[in-house]
């Protein structure tokens, strides 16, 4: 197997995976997982549908549960905490789901509102301020009064991302972001991705399809393959890889593999 | 074969145990802080103040029909002095009840599993836990509540008009003695008769809501899930309003 695996530039890792493994059924979905996610750099983990990226993401945001294996995150094995020392841990993430995951009950400024409500003491001017401060970050100025649904699948994903960001997180997350956009929004959302990393330094971990357009927006690649990290580097060392695995993923060829669909196997949200 | 038996027994009694255990969540998360009154008023009023006119409607017509029946019954024994007493106590102790949580169930459980389910299809569950908010206290402990409060409100409501419908038909229409009705209700309806149409309110309240939103919770993460989940809350509420209602007579008699 080639192996490309480096650490960060000296700096500790935000995220430290060590053989990570979970099972649904007969199906070994995650089958060892290791990797350092460096702090304060954009991660972009791709790999074909069904690789497990999806539900590794999943583990890290700590949703679900892993057989066995640690993750540690700021010196301490999430998997190993208790409900309580669990929303301890989320309080330092942030969330972009897949499809936005708005509360569409709620107008753009409540759901953007929502965590800072829920979840400080902060006054109602203050969450005001923050709200629309990150709402005009992402490009949503004077769109706060909106339901989800009288927005575009673009505008969504960025309420969304504002969402994720107004509790100032220290690590965000992104599950394929761009999925359902047309090529020049998917550009424009992978643009304020970056823009927001440097601009907060986050550690910034993201699963994408969007291959081979997203890694002009990354800074390390991680090409899971059957439920392993089989690449992890820079998008440079990456792309020089001759990983047949990589290769055939990059040429958009399908691999032997069978598609799993996943997202019958995790249909309940047990832990 | 004898493997796959076993398995399927396993199943069974891990889901039902899961079943329970929702429920238990639930209710602990009703006890314990933050609380948010906001959430269970906003409840209160889609499962509560929503259906006031349904259950009233369907209230109505029920005593109405009682009346109808009652008095052509009664007749034959040349008893329609007792029809208040029958109309009052069949409501209160039996239809009141059953028939407010069946319609509760129809109107306020059935979208009430939809838009769980919806929400735990489109992730808005897992948007709630990755925000480190508990989703069974934020969206299941006010709706169990909820149900609490309102299904006795709502029975009482539909007793009340339900007599009103008996007297409308019974004495209005079909000419049985104006006194007696009112009178017989007040000398036969003991304290004890409207303790266990209230307290059986009170369990289907706590059923009903369990059911519905377990059923949301657990929805299959598509569209065909929802739908799904939908009919069987309200397949599943209508049976267990109907099974307790037997045990609960059989112990309450």
């Amino acid at each position: 197997m080639n192996e490309v695996r480096q650490n960060g530039n000296g700096a500790q890792p935000a995220i430290v995976v060590r053989d990570l493994k979970r099972r649904f059924g007969q199906q070994q979905v995650l089958n060892g997982v290791n990797i350092d996610l460096p702090t304060g750099e954009i991660t972009t983990i791709v790999g074909p549908s069904g690789c497990g990226k999806t539900v590794f993401l999943k583990h890290l945001n700590l949703l679900l549960r892993p057989d066995s294996g640690s993750i540690v995150i700021d010196g301490a094995d999430v998997t190993k905490l208790g409900t309580r020392g669990l929303d301890g841990v989320r309080e330092k993430f942030g969330m972009l789901f897949q499809a936005g995951a708005l509360f569409d009950s709620m107008s753009v400024f409540d759901n953007v509102a929502f965590p800072l409500v829920e979840k400080t003491a902060l006054s109602r001017s203050e969450i005001r301020d923050r709200v629309l401060e990150v709402l005009k970050q992402v490009g949503l100025e004077g769109m706060e009064r909106k339901f989800p649904s009288e927005m575009s699948g673009g505008m969504q994903k960025r309420a969304a991302l504002a969402r994720a960001l107004v509790r100032r997180p220290k690590i965000l997350m992104l599950d394929e972001p761009t999925t359902g956009l047309d090529p020049t929004r998917t550009h424009s959302i992978h643009a304020l991705v970056r823009e927001t990393q440097s601009k907060f330094d986050l550690t910034a971990i993201m699963v994408s399809h969007d291959v081979p357009q997203v890694f002009e927006f990354s800074d390390r690649v991680a090409y899971m393959h059957l439920g392993k990290i089989e690449l992890f580097g820079t998008v440079k060392e990456v792309m020089a890889s001759d990983n047949p695995n990589f290769r055939q993923f990059l040429a958009g060829r399908s691999t032997d593999e069978e598609e799993r669909p996943l997202s019958q196997v995790i249909a309940t949200p047990g832990r | 074969m004898i493997e796959r038996l076993g398995a399927s027994i396993i199943d069974s009694i891990t889901r039902l145990g899961n079943f329970v255990l929702f429920l238990a969540t639930a209710v602990f998360y009703v006890l314990l802080p933050p609380y948010k009154p906001r959430l269970l008023i906003r409840q209160i009023r889609t499962i509560g103040a929503d259906s006031f006119f349904l259950v009233g409607l369907i209230g109505l017509f029920t005593g109405m029909v009682l009346g109808l029946q009652g008095y052509n019954t009664l007749r034959r024994f040349s008893s329609e002095g007792a029809l208040g007493t029958v109309v009052a106590l069949v409501l209160v102790r039996e239809l009141g009840p059953v028939l407010s949580a069946i319609m509760i169930t129809a109107r306020a459980g059935s979208a009430m599993a939809a838009e769980i389910g919806a929400m735990q299809a489109t992730e808005q569950v897992d948007a709630l836990t990755v925000m480190a908010i508990n989703p069974v206290q934020y969206l299941v402990s006010p709706r169990i509540l909820a149900g609490v409060i309102s299904f006795p409100l709502l029975t009482s409501i539909f007793d009340v008009i339900g007599i009103w419908g008996g007297w409308l038909i019974g004495v209005g229409l079909m000419g049985a003695p104006n006194g007696p009705f009112f009178n017989g209700i007040a000398q036969n309806m003991s304290r004890h008769d409207i303790a266990t149409g209230i307290e059986k309110a009170f369990v289907f309240g706590i059923v009903v809501m369990w059911v519905c939103c377990y059923k949301g919770y657990y929805a299959a993460r598509m569209a065909t899930g929802v739908s799904r989940a939908t009919t069987e809350a309200v397949v599943l509420s209508s049976v267990m309003i109907l099974a307790w209602d037997y045990f609960m007579t059989s112990i309450l008699l």
